[in-house]
């Protein structure tokens, strides 16, 4: 039983992980909100906004500690959201400051279903992940 | 929260007080409450402060899960009311006194007022409501300001009013008034069934009894969990049932006819019935008897009200029906067929309630005899077979070649009541797609049309009632405002159409200002028309309103002056200055800019203006508070003599940059403080400071049939500052002028979200494009004087299970059905998809309600409220039936240009294609039984495939045909936020034969006669060499003069001797004095009155130049690189079949 560095990993990413819920929870009140007619939608989107790269970032730089752990199987799961990451960034709306989110199109209730859906989908992602680096963490420690 | 409201809705509690009032003495005490508070209630209602209760509206379909606080607590109220109404009937119910013995509890109570009763109970009533303020803060609402408190008294008032119906003791004589008041209370939760039930004769009971059913769980620990349901889904559960057996249309005719003759003879056979004759004394008896008790604080007036009421209330019941019926949009008393029946209730799981049932209901069918035979009318009417025949009738697109209407094509009017037809909103107004609403999503989906509504909702209306009055009546739940589709359950309750409340209607309410007389709250303005104006009190301010207040930003750059549209602009200026809207407190402004900005200092104390030049561009400031926007009336001279010099001022100038961005932030900063119109003139691309902007479009790339690029804006910079116009409202027009690319599709961004409007004069030179010129001028004068709105807000409400999908037109979404205007004008429209998120089975109307709230330019706080009502059907073939294809057009032509916008224009094209092979061909396989091959569509539809090819060949969709980039983002602008009717003459123009027009079917105005020619296809075909065509685009007229056209109509109405000395760019007609030129000429004015702004009428020779712009219309023909319409319709039809 030794502390290696992909154990450090694992923690870590339990630690961040920790954090994305927390994101992911955020985002998913603050979308109700707005559906339930709580809050004006430039001031959500100024709120929302500056959280979106913080996510990122934090997801992107879990994956590099992973990258350089060689644990190319936890790595090989959090692609598939590092590209949605990528792409969702890329075709956001024109805008000059960082974020997602535009104030005149997130009340079209398509857009704002999709969101909604989107911080489900990344809240049981976050979850699970949450769970597998526990696993993980604790088969490193034990196996090696 | 849940506990409190237990205990409040404990309804056992209530209930031992409903039954006091049992004793007689109740009554009157608490109407006396109701009657004072009721003041108090409505100014609560803050300016749109309103907004929180409407808030929680929405969270009532969603139910219980996210939020169930907020809609608890009013659905638990009802379903308190409910079980108090029921129980009282049953204890009403002479003949079952076992009904009253179960009862036993509050039988004790029944002594008068008992000790406990008046007092407790409110207590427990208001214990809840004094929370619900809790929840809804956090919506922030903007308009904030609404007073919980007190509008919650009211809310308590309100049960003991119920209560007080059946006032009478269990005394046999007393009995018909017994039953008046119960009654509506029944009906009330009747209402959630639709009037279809009436045929199911099972069905009624069971509608009874389902909310009996929950009755003893209200009573039970379980209160709120019982009490939601019983409210939403319960109804909905039986609804079920009772559709599955009623659903032809034609089942429902003959419903109508059925239970309104049982009705009728009810009445006048049954003596139980007779009481309804005597159903309308109560209110009044009560009161008196009521009175003389102790306990009520404000007897008198209330009597005297009565008293007022009485008489009129005792007329015997025919007189009443006349008079109560148009009024009454929901009549749940569907329920009395299966009252005669008299079959016993047959879910009603507990025998106790059984007698409970048939006693209530009794009583139910009873009260409002006009109002229940409304409904069934209503319920039976859904199907009008002849009208649903015609429009249904197949049409083989492919054989029949003359589709078009001889005259421009109407509205189609909703299958309802002749009552409700007379009161309905006017369609050029308000108008949904399918004026037919479909019951359910599934259904929707399988109709493949779209659902929403067009609305122009501050048209300029030629008479619109106004009223003035303390009290705005309103639901208490949703926020509505009574309309005509409201159902009056007695003198003083009405239930909403959009949310199902039942409410009080305040006293002030009970007198009709139209014919000076009290007791008949259903004749007043508000209810018998769809379109009303209020004036507001301060509950609906945030601040006092504002003054009008105009800014005027001007480009005075080389290339403004070049084009000289300044000098225009302001001589029109000059002469509209004192028809602006606006009074006393009216307030200008002027600010030029070029590479710098310039403002002008106006005080009323200075001899000339005073130019103050700002050169730092990248932090504009104000160099002088006061004095920049100066009183109209104080400063008038100086405004004057500001625009007289201003063309001459930079006449000279070399300065070719434009500082638009920093421009614009300076007008921000100077309206701020108040709020206001800015009217922005731009002449070219913006190219120095914050928002500069960078030439996007390749003119190579004009005619490609790939995609085009950069119809999204360049930069959010100026989407950014319109919101934060917005929030200050302020709206920002913008008039573009110019001659080359200026990506229209950026700076749209700023009218766009400040609610303004967009302008665009391509090509615009002063000497080049005299037409342009004109149109300039007269667009400009009629936006001068036009009406204006500041600090708007619109909202649509629709009834409980309707949901609004999407906006589209220019505003800001503030939340889910508020839109915030800056400004509002008279001239643009707005659309908004919708969807169904709940089952509509249980109601056989739908309504919309679009409610405006503005300053209008003498400072008065104003709100315009339409109402729409429409009948909702389960039947496919209904829906096709009930089908609008101009309002689907026009939604289609929305969604579409969002689609190019978000996605791709391909994209959009090809979704327009699929709405009209996805409808063709649902219709097809479900409705039309025909295995004919061929194109069939309903005959309410078959324009569908023409206007959704014209749409496609228009300047906004089109591909392959060269547009500028700049004049497919105005295409799409216009699209957006023209009314329909302009829409419609764009998308698919009227084309006229005006050389042999006579007055044969001529329409006689007061001053003259106007012809009307018929309309013909937009096809080459129709053109003849000898005649003379008139097309009306909308924003133009082409008057087409063929080669060989009658030498005479040449000479009488153009005044020139023959076809070649036509002149080539002839834009007006000469005013002659003959038949011909009159006639013609009329035409046009006539046409010209349909619209705002004038059209510009271009005399296009058949071998002119000018003869491309005009073929460009005729959509039906095959272009470079689209398909003729016969092509689209091979094309559809291979789509189909494949």
């Amino acid at each position: 039983m030794a502390f290696t560095f992909a154990a450090f990993c694992y923690m870590l990413a339990l630690l961040l992980t920790a954090a994305l819920i927390f994101f992911a929870i955020w985002h998913i009140i603050a979308f109700d909100g707005l559906k339930t007619d709580y809050k004006n939608p430039i001031d959500q989107c100024n709120t929302l906004n500056p959280l979106v790269l913080p996510e990122y970032l934090i997801h992107v730089f879990f994956c590099v500690m992973f990258l350089c752990a060689a644990e190319w199987l936890t790595l090989g799961l959090n692609m598939p959201l590092l590209a949605y990451h990528v792409w969702r960034y890329m075709s956001r709306p024109v805008m000059s400051g960082p974020g997602l989110y535009d104030p005149t199109t997130i009340m079209n209730a398509d857009i704002l279903a999709y969101c909604q859906k989107e911080g489900w989908c990344k809240l049981a992602f976050y979850l699970l992940s949450f769970f597998y680096y526990l696993y993980g963490m604790i088969y490193v420690l034990v196996g090696s | 929260m849940s506990a409190p409201r237990f205990t409040n809705l404990n309804t056992s509690v209530g209930y031992s007080l409903n039954s006091t009032p049992n004793g007689g003495s109740a009554p009157p005490y608490q109407n006396g409450p109701v009657g004072q508070t009721y003041t108090s209630t409505h100014s609560s209602t803050g300016y749109y402060g309103v907004s929180p209760h409407e808030q929680s509206y929405p969270a009532v379909p969603g139910n219980c899960a996210p939020a169930p606080r907020k809609s608890h607590i009013t659905n638990n109220d009802h379903s308190a009311y409910y079980h108090h109404n029921s129980y009282q009937q049953t204890i009403g119910a002479p003949t079952v006194p076992s009904g009253y013995g179960e009862t036993p509890p509050h039988h004790p109570a029944s002594q008068p007022y008992g000790v406990p009763a008046p007092a407790a109970p409110p207590n427990h009533q208001h214990a809840p409501s004094f929370q619900q303020p809790a929840p809804y803060t956090p919506p922030g609402a903007y308009y904030g300001q609404r007073q919980y408190p007190t509008s919650q008294v009211q809310h308590h008032p309100q049960q003991p009013t119920l209560v007080s119906a059946p006032p009478v003791g269990p005394g046999a004589p007393m009995y018909p008034i017994v039953s008046y008041p119960s009654a509506p209370g029944s009906s009330q939760y009747g209402t959630l069934r639709s009037s279809r039930a009436p045929t199911d004769s099972g069905a009624i009971p069971n509608l009874m009894g389902a909310p009996l059913h929950q009755y003893p769980p209200g009573n039970g620990p379980t209160e709120s969990a019982a009490v939601s349901p019983g409210y939403s889904v319960a109804p909905t559960s039986q609804q079920a049932t009772v559709n599955g057996q009623v659903n032809a249309g034609t089942v429902y005719t003959s419903v109508a006819v059925s239970v309104s003759l049982p009705n009728q003879s009810d009445e006048k056979s049954s003596s139980s019935q007779v009481s309804l004759h005597c159903s309308d004394p109560p209110p009044g008896g009560d009161s008196s008897s009521t009175t003389t008790d102790s306990v009520s604080p404000v007897p008198n007036s209330y009597d005297s009200l009565e008293g007022g009421s009485y008489p009129e209330s005792s007329v015997p019941p025919s007189v009443d029906e006349a008079k109560q019926a148009p009024p009454f949009g929901y009549g749940y008393p569907s329920m009395q067929p299966a009252y005669q029946q008299g079959p016993p209730p047959r879910t009603d799981s507990s025998p106790s309630h059984c007698g409970y049932n048939q006693t209530g209901y009794q009583h139910l069918s009873q009260p409002f005899p006009s109002m229940s035979q409304l409904s069934a009318a209503l319920g039976g009417l859904s199907g009008v077979p002849e009208l649903e025949v015609e429009a249904l009738r197949p049409v083989n697109l492919l054989q029949e070649r003359n589709l078009l209407p001889l005259r421009p094509l109407e509205a189609p009017e909703p299958h309802l009541s002749a009552d409700l037809k007379k009161a309905n909103c006017s369609p050029n107004t308000f108008r949904c797609t399918l004026t037919n609403i479909p019951q359910s999503q599934a259904l929707l989906n399988k109709a493949r049309l779209p659902l929403g509504l067009l609305l122009h909702p501050f048209r300029d209306l030629s008479q619109l009632p106004v009223i003035t009055s303390n009290t705005i009546v309103r639901c208490r739940s949703c926020r509505a405002y009574i309309n005509p589709f409201v159902s009056f359950l007695d003198q003083r309750r009405w239930k909403c159409n959009l949310c199902y409340r039942v409410n009080d209607v305040p006293d002030e309410f009970m007198y009709n200002p139209v014919t000076r007389s009290y007791g008949e709250p259903h004749k007043r303005p508000e209810v018998q028309n769809s379109t009303v104006e209020f004036i507001a009190s301060s509950d609906y301010m945030l601040r006092p309103p504002q003054p009008a207040v105009y800014l005027f930003v001007l480009d005075v750059s080389h290339n403004a002056v070049e084009a000289g549209y300044l000098q225009v602009c302001c001589q029109t200026l000059l002469e509209n200055l004192d028809r602006m809207p606006g009074d006393t407190r009216t307030r200008v402004g002027f600010v030029t800019f070029d590479s710098t900005i310039h403002f002008y200092n106006l005080h009323e104390s200075l001899s000339q203006p005073q130019m103050l030049v700002v050169s730092d561009i990248d932090d504009v400031f104000i160099p002088t508070h006061d004095s920049l926007l100066v009183n109209l009336k104080e400063s008038k001279e100086l405004v004057r003599g500001l625009l007289t010099a201003l063309p001459g001022m930079f006449f000279q100038t070399r300065e070719t940059h434009s500082a638009l961005g920093p421009a614009l932030q300076a007008a921000y900063k100077l309206m701020s403080p108040t709020g206001g119109r800015v009217s922005l003139f731009q002449t070219q691309l913006p190219t120095l400071g914050h928002g500069l902007l960078q030439s996007r479009e390749d003119p190579n790339q004009r005619s490609t049939t790939k995609g085009v690029q950069h119809l999204g804006p360049a930069t959010d910079f100026y989407k950014k500052l319109a919101l934060d116009c917005s929030g200050q409202q302020i709206g920002v027009d913008l008039f573009l002028l110019s001659s080359q690319y200026s990506d229209l599709a950026s700076l749209a961004c700023v009218s766009k979200y400040s609610a303004g409007s967009i302008f665009y004069y391509p090509s615009f030179h002063h000497v080049r494009n005299p037409a342009q010129l004109d149109k300039f001028r007269k667009d400009l004068e009629r936006y001068l004087t036009r009406k204006i709105g500041f600090e708007a807000v619109m909202r649509i409400r629709c009834t409980k299970g309707l949901s609004i999908h999407t906006f589209h037109g220019n505003f800001f979404v503030r939340s889910t059905d508020l839109l915030s205007l800056a400004n509002v004008n008279p001239d643009s429209g707005f659309a908004v998809q919708m969807s169904i998120e709940e089952s509509l089975a249980d109601t056989s109307l739908a309504c919309f309600q679009a409610a405006l709230l503005y300053t209008s330019s003498k400072g008065k706080r104003r709100i315009r409220v339409h109402t729409l009502c429409l009948p909702v059907v389960s039947q496919l073939s209904d829906v096709y039936a009930g089908a609008d294809v101009q309002a689907i057009t026009c939604l289609l032509a929305n969604m579409a240009i969002d689609r190019s916008i978000s996605s791709s224009l391909s994209d959009a094209r090809d979704a327009l294609v699929n709405a009209v092979v996805d409808s063709l061909s649902a219709y097809k396989s479900t409705v039309s039984n025909l295995q004919q091959s061929g194109l069939i569509a309903p005959a309410s539809l078959c324009l569908f495939p023409l206007y959704v090819l014209a749409l496609l060949k228009q300047k906004a969709l089109r591909t392959g045909t060269s547009t500028r980039l700049d004049e497919r983002v105005f295409a799409m602008c216009e699209f957006k936020t023209q009314p329909l009717q302009q829409v419609m003459r764009m998308v698919h123009p009227n084309l006229y034969r005006v050389d042999a027009m006579s007055d044969q079917g001529a329409l006689h105005l007061s001053d003259c006669v106007v012809p009307q020619p018929h309309l013909l296809h937009l096809t080459a075909e129709k053109l003849t060499r000898e005649g003379a065509f008139l097309m009306d685009c909308g924003s133009v007229f082409y008057l087409w003069i063929g080669k060989c056209c009658n030498q005479m109509f040449i000479r009488e109405v153009l005044g020139c001797p023959n076809h070649a000395s036509i002149p080539p760019n002839m834009t007006h007609i000469p005013e002659l004095e003959n038949p011909q030129s009159e006639r013609l000429r009329a035409f046009l004015a006539w046409l010209q009155d349909s619209r705002t702004f004038s059209s510009t009428l271009h005399v296009v020779k058949d071998d002119a130049s000018g003869k491309t712009s005009f073929f460009q219309y005729l959509v039906e023909d095959r272009s470079e690189s689209a398909f003729s319409y016969y092509e689209f319709l091979l094309h559809v039809q291979q789509q189909i079949s494949k």
